[in-house]
This record gives C-alpha cells, structure tokens and sequence, in this order.
C-alpha cells in the first residue's frame, strides 16, 4: 500500500473512533455541486498517475488524483477517449471527482454517462479497507457492480483511489447543424431523429435554435448531413460551442439565479418553468430560477426527477439538492451507507442531509 | 456449498403445511405446484449438474400476487427463488431445498412500447427476442442478444446482466435497461432507474443490474430500443495459427475500430459446428474470426474495407464478405449454434465463462491445449473475442465415474487463469452456485464481506436466493486454506 493510502486509512480510523467526518476534495472543481461539505478536509489530490493503459484493451486505469486534462491528452495521444464527454468544470478536475460526481456531457444521450464505462474502482471505504471491485475487463458479473454504484455517489460511500475507464476510438468525422425551432417543435424533432439510424452525438436547443451534432465515419456523417438539412456550422465554430455547453460557458449558465437541472424522459412535453436549455434530445433540461415546489413536482409528474445544481447554500439547504427518495428507496440507501460507511466518516450530507 | 450435491450451507426450518396454506390464500389453485410430480420441471436451470426440490412452486399472474408471495415467505423465513425462462448456466435459479420457487413466467406482457420514445415497458417473464420482433414494426430492436434469446426472459437478462454477441458495441443489459421496477422480501415496491437517463440517489439500477435475484424481485423493467441499422455485413477470416488469429483482434481494435459483432472458434468448435449446420466454415482454420460492421451502407462499405485490410494484413488464410443478408444469417447460425453443436458430440458439457484481457488469447488458448490433455477432456473454444469472454466447452459424460469432477476442476483451472490474468471468473453468466466458491479467488475477504454487507441493505432476513452469488466467509476461509495447501496451486472443487 502506498504511504499516502496508509495515512488516509489511519485518519479514516481516528476520524471513525472520534465520530468525525472527512470532506473527501481532489481539484475542488465541482464543490458547488451536493450539499455543502462538513468536516475536515481529506486532500486526495495528490494521488495521480496513470497505472496502466492498453489502446488496443479499450482500457485505462488511474489513481483517483490524476487530473482529467491529463488523462484526456493521453487518450488523445492515441486517438481515444472518455466517450460520454465529462465536464471538468475547471482545469483542477480529477478522474475521482469526475466519478464521484456522475456528471456526464453532450454525448450521454448516444454513448452512455460515467456509469456505463466505469469497469472497475479501488476505494477506501468507512473500515479504512482498501476493496477492489470490477476490473480491467468489459464484461464482469463476479459480484455485485460496486463500480457502477461508485459513479455519481458524491464520495459518500467511500474515497475512491483508482479507476479503470472503458475508452474509445475518437469519431473520425463531426459536423454540427443548426435549425430554427420552437421548443415543441425541437423536442418532436429530437425524438424522431433518435429513432432512425443516424449518428447524431449531441443536440442542444436553446432561444428557438436547435443544434445538431453528427459524429462518426465520414461516409454516415455526410450522408446524415444531406438528410437532415439545416445549416452548417464551421468546424472552429462548432467546437467552440460545444466546448461551451459541456463546461456550461454558454451564456444561458451565466449570472446568479438558481440553476436547476431536470432529467426527464425525453418525450417529456415543454415544462414552461423559466428560460430553459435542453440537451441530451430531450432528457436533460437546464432550468434558470423558478419555484423549487414547483419545478420538484413537475418533473416527478413527468416521470424524472430535479436537482438543484448551482444555488447559495441557503437554498441549497432549504429545498435539498437532490429529488428526495420513495420511503423504501431512502431506507436503502441508509442501509447502503451503513455498509460502506458505518460510522458516517465521508461527504456527510454531500447528497441527502441523513447520509 | 458442497461440490458434490450443490447443497446450500445456509438451511432454513420451514412449517410446509403453514407456508401452502397460506399462499393457497392469495394464489389461484394453479399458480401453487406442491406435487413432486409437478414440481420436477422446476428442479434446475440451465446448469444441470444440480438438481433440487423446492418446498413448492409458485407462478404469480400479477404484482400482486407476487408481492404477497414475497410478504409470506418473509413472515415465515423462507428462502424465495426467482426463476424466468431458467436458461442461466450458473445455477441461480437452482432450487433451495427449504424454499420456494418463484417463477415469472406467467408475466410475460409485454405492457408499453413506444416508438417515439424508443421504450418498452415489459414484464420479466417477457422473452428476449419477443420485444425485438415487437419493436420491428418501428425499425426498433433490443440490442443484448444473448444466444438463448429466443427463450430466455428480460428479467432473467436483469437479474445476470446478460451480454451477447453485440456488446462491444451496444453494452451489456446495464447500458440497455432504463428502469426496474422491483419488490423488496418485505413485499414492499421500489422503483431503481426512471424513465429518464438517470434517477436521484445512489445508482441501484447498477446494482440490480446483475444481481443474481439476491437483492429484489423483478416485476417490471423498461428498456431501452436501438435503431435498426440500415445495413449490417459480417467478414468471416481464416486462420491457420490461433495466436495470428488474436493478435487481429487486437490489430482491429488498435485501428479504431469497434466491430458491431467479433467472435473467434477454434478449431474444435468449427469441427462441431461445421457438419451440424453448413455455415460454411474452413474446416482446414485452425481458428476463425467473424467481424460484423453495421450502419448506414456508406459506412459498412468504408468499415468493411478497413476491417479486411487490417485482417489481410495480420495473415489470414481466407477471407469472405457476406453478399447479402441470407449470408450474413449463414455465417451467424454456425456461431449462434456452438452449444447444441458441441452438446451433439458429448453426452454432457460445462460451459466456462471466463473474461480476460485480450491481449492473453493466445496464451489461454495454449493452456487449455494443455489442460485438456491433462484431464484427458475434449474441449472447444468459442469467443466473444472482442470484449475478452471466453466460452471454453468443456466435455464430459456424469455417467462415468469421476468425469464430472474432473471437467469441474480442469474449469477452475481456466477461471483461475482468467483471474491470474487480470481478468474474471464469469462475463456474462453470472456466480450463481456453479462458481460461487471460485469468489475467492478474485476477491478478499474483506471484499466478500462488503457484498454481504451490501445484500443485507437490501435484505436483512437474507431470503433472496440463499448460497448464490457470494460465498459464505467459512466457505472463503476453507477455500483460501485448500488453495494455499496444494502445490499445484489448484484445488480442483468448483
């Protein structure tokens, strides 16, 4: 075991014994999101490097601390990457907290979110137990998918230290698309297109404006083109705002208000909440302001749910980041915790205030 | 469990007469066999080599029905069983000797599919194949095809996160499941996933996907459907050296490829297959490898092309395109029927399910070489070459004397290799009881520990499928001490 692991398991010890709490922080880049953190601070960033990574097995495993830019430029080195396109959401991100986060970008509609390519994690869970699960390999069912589980849980069921990543090839070719469209209009449109075999890898609407990304053989790029229409964005142009979308640089993420983010089944009609951004064909929709009851309400009767992405802590603490859980799913997720974390060391109240 | 019986460690004392009369009270005469006549069918799953009784048979219509059964046997510490089309070839379906069956089999509407939302909501005795051909009309299919698709059920896919030959490039069940709708062994209802990408909380839909039956019933499932490709070619190559024929698997994928579909047979595997169904195989190959592309057909064409230049170049003996779609089919059935082509030759087979990196193909492949004749046991290989998962056939006949026990410990020996390396004991078809003491082997103590830990967040009574999935800790103690104590570093009981 390495020194650092070795010290964080004996202050996951002390902290366990005392009954205090460990802020797990990699880059710090994603501290808006979840609940505000409590306790000292476990400084993790420090554990980086890239372990292993074979192009030819799909596959790259790194220490929780790597800093994401860093992996990103080394997959590209070999005409790869992390398909479901992570926001870093600043240059200090990491591989841990891109996990423990869950967040994914404007290609989760077509490749799948960090859940569906985590292939295997090493954590430090609550026992200051160093536990590997998954692997290195695309299909495992030996045992429980803890890896997956990882993916998402705000760094409350453990400190997770290494990740093994399924890669893929870059798509050969990208052309971006633009269309005027109302917002009925584009949602309709979204959901048509994504029942017919085109390879559209990112929408985005916003202002009536509808774009339209295409990734893949240059052969199917081109073909979808003709068929689709609309107008052609340029290649810097288009790069630059989907840039912008994935770190959310898009001027529509600007200012103060409430930010909120509603997943919803894509069919979900136009919710009429606020000024809205919609991605992902229709599954995931920015939300600016708006009543908390009010947005929580309608996207449980859309069938998704809410989160209360960028707000004070103040709101934040009011109304929960999070949809809050079915009785019997709550007390899961208690249980879960208990598992993991028996003592309560890590990220309490990072996602529900009881975990 | 014992190797020789598959009897669970874990026993449970169980009033029968009290448990029939109280289920005969929320099920329908025929939804509850207690005959032993009647309950025969019902004594094994895909795995064969075990074969128990249950205490009793019940085959819920509805939710309801289901949620009461789970209340009972809850009441009255009973182990519960889920069982769907009972294909599985790990024995998570095999009977608990003190419990109940639970068959799904009854459930098999298909509730919901919507086109425009590329969704079906099906129950869990639902088939595989039925929800592809339903969603057909609409140029619709579900991805994960396992090869028993056409019998084996969505739930029974959930419950081992069932892959296929297509999953390299569509994902296992996990990347194609929206929703599960499950009870609890309290009855009570819990809904993991939503109808959109993804829920609030912890990801339990991860969790569930693949979790044996050993954390919640399944009673309803969305999945979601793919668009049909326009076009889809397959390349069929010949190899007269096994370890060329791997390093084209690892040549394709280094080029930027994900083929739709890359399976590898070796040379035993294309004898079984070859006079069974006329696919048209090299009989003279020590190994082949079919690589599939899909899409627009501008696309197939400039894969198709790059795919046979990168096979062309890592020496291959022969190479043909698929013309048409009849072809195509051709070249598939000899694959898709490896198993009853091989059960042909043998009176009995185990099937091994290991995954490894694929850079060890080769390497495996030569070691199984050897084991065979070390256990003076046929075995042929079929691959899903492109994600690593082997399936090595392993031949046996259980009417002679010591030949089970031999094919069960020449299969540790592969799944121990697997694990030495880098890979696992099982891709796709799941722990159940067949491998449930091998768990040891891939994972701590303290890692076993952690996944009862987990499965008692979901059921403290631990009733969901009893003795599956993970071993008891003594089990893990005995195996560790077996293990270190044999010089060959093999300890030979599955």
């Amino acid at each position: 075991m390495s020194t650092l692991v070795e010290e964080w398991s004996e202050q996951v010890r002390a902290a366990a014994r005392s009954g205090a709490h460990l802020a797990i922080r990699g880059g710090g880049s994603k501290r808006f999101y979840g609940g505000e953190e409590r306790g000292e601070v476990l400084a993790v960033g420090g554990y980086q490097g890239i372990v292993a990574y074979e192009p030819t097995e799909l596959v790259v495993t790194a220490r929780a601390g790597t800093l994401l830019a860093e992996l990103n430029q080394v997959l590209a080195e070999r005409g790869q990457w992390l398909a479901f396109e992570p926001p870093a959401c600043g240059p200090t991100a990491t591989v841990g907290g891109m996990l423990a986060s869950g967040l994914s970008g404007p290609r989760r509609q077509t490749s799948g979110a960090v859940r569906d390519f985590v292939l295997g994690v090493r954590i430090l869970n609550g026992l200051a137990e160093v536990l590997s699960f998954g692997g290195q390999v695309m299909k495992n069912v030996a045992g429980y998918d803890v890896s997956r589980l990882m993916a998402g849980s705000l760094g409350t069921l453990g400190l997770v230290l290494e990740v093994s990543f399924k890669v893929l090839p870059l798509p050969v070719a990208e052309k971006s698309l633009r269309f005027s469209l109302g917002e009925a209009a584009a949602l309709e449109k979204l959901n048509q297109w994504a029942g017919r075999p085109l390879p559209i890898s990112a929408s985005a609407w916003h202002d009536d404006v509808l774009t339209l990304r295409l990734s893949g053989a240059a052969a199917a790029v081109t073909a979808a083109g003709r068929t689709l229409g609309g107008e052609a964005l340029d290649d810097s142009a288009a790069l630059a705002f989907w840039q912008a979308v994935r770190e959310q640089q898009h001027a529509f993420f600007a200012g103060e208000a409430p930010l909120w983010r509603l997943s919803l089944p894509s069919l979900a009609p136009c919710q009429k909440l606020g000024p809205t951004f919609i991605e992902w064909g229709g599954a995931q929709r920015w939300l600016r302001g708006g009543d908390p009851q009010e947005i929580r309400r309608a996207a449980e009767m859309a069938g998704g749910h809410a989160t209360l992405f960028r707000a004070d802590a103040a709101l934040k603490a009011a109304v929960g980041v999070f949809q809050p859980l079915s009785a019997p799913l709550a007390r899961i997720h208690r249980q879960l915790k208990l598992a993991f974390d028996p003592s309560g060391v890590f990220n309490p109240g990072r996602m529900y205030p009881d975990l | 469990m014992s190797s020789a019986t598959g009897l669970p460690d874990q026993r449970f004392t169980v009033d029968r007469a009290v448990l029939i009369s109280r289920l005969r009270a929320v099920l329908p005469a025929h939804a509850l066999l207690a005959d032993e006549e009647e309950m025969r069918p019902y004594d094994c799953d895909g795995l064969t080599a075990y074969r128990h009784l249950p205490l009793l048979v019940a085959l819920p219509e509805d939710e309801a029905q289901t949620q009461a059964v789970l209340r009972i046997c809850h009441a009255l510490h009973a182990p519960v069983v889920a069982r769907g089309a009972a294909t599985g070839l790990s024995g998570g379906a095999t009977p608990h000797p003190d419990g109940v069956v639970v068959s799904l089999a009854k459930l098999k509407k298909i509730v919901k599919l919507d086109p425009l939302a590329r969704t079906a909501v099906v129950q869990p005795g639902v088939r595989n194949l039925a929800v592809s051909e339903a969603a057909a009309p609409y140029g619709l299919y579900y991805a994960p095809d396992p090869s028993s698709q056409i019998a084996c059920t969505i739930g029974g896919n959930v419950a081992e996160n069932a892959g296929g030959v297509h999953c390299l490039k569509y994902g296992l069940t996990v990347h194609n499941v929206l929703r599960v709708r499950g009870l609890t062994i309290e009855g009570d209802v819990v809904e993991f996933g939503s109808a959109a990408l993804d829920a609030a909380g912890y990801d339990l839909l991860a969790l569930i996907n693949g979790s044996e039956g050993l954390l919640a019933m399944i009673s309803e499932i969305t999945v979601r459907l793919t668009p049909k490709p326009e076009l889809a070619q397959v390349v069929i190559a010949s190899f007269a050296d096994v370890r060329k024929a791997g390093d084209a698997v690892a040549s394709i994928i280094g080029a930027g490829i994900i083929p739709a579909g890359l399976e590898m047979m070796d040379k035993k595997a294309i004898h079984a297959v070859e006079p069974y169904v006329n696919a048209g195989y090299d009989m003279n190959a020590e190994a082949i490898l079919l690589c599939e592309s899909d899409g627009t057909p501008e696309e197939v064409a400039e894969e198709i092309g790059r795919m046979t230049a990168v096979i062309e170049k890592s020496g291959a003996s022969m190479i043909r395109v698929s013309q048409n779609e009849a072809e195509r089919l051709k070249f598939w059935a000899g694959r898709k029927a490896a198993f009853p082509a091989v059960g042909r030759m043998t009176p009995d087979y185990l099937c091994m399910d290991g995954t490894i990196p694929r850079k060890h193909l080769a390497e495996m492949l030569e070691a199984i070489g050897h084991l065979s004749e070390k256990y003076g046991l046929r075995c042929a290989n079929v691959f899903h070459a492109g994600d690593g998962n082997l399936h090595p056939l392993i031949m046996y006949d259980a009417n002679q004397p010591g030949e089970l026990e031999r094919a069960a410990a020449f299969g540790a020996d592969i799944l121990e290799l697997s694990v030495r390396f880098g890979g696992t004991i099982t891709g796709e078809h799941g722990v159940g009881l067949e491998k449930v003491m091998l768990m040891a082997e891939q994972f701590s103590t303290a890692e076993i520990a952690a996944f009862h830990r987990l499965k008692a967040a979901f059921d403290e009574a631990g009733l969901l499928n009893p003795g599956k999935g993970i071993p008891t800790l003594a089990r893990c103690r005995e195996y560790t001490q077996a293990r270190a104590g044999n010089a060959a570093g093999a300890p030979g009981q599955a």
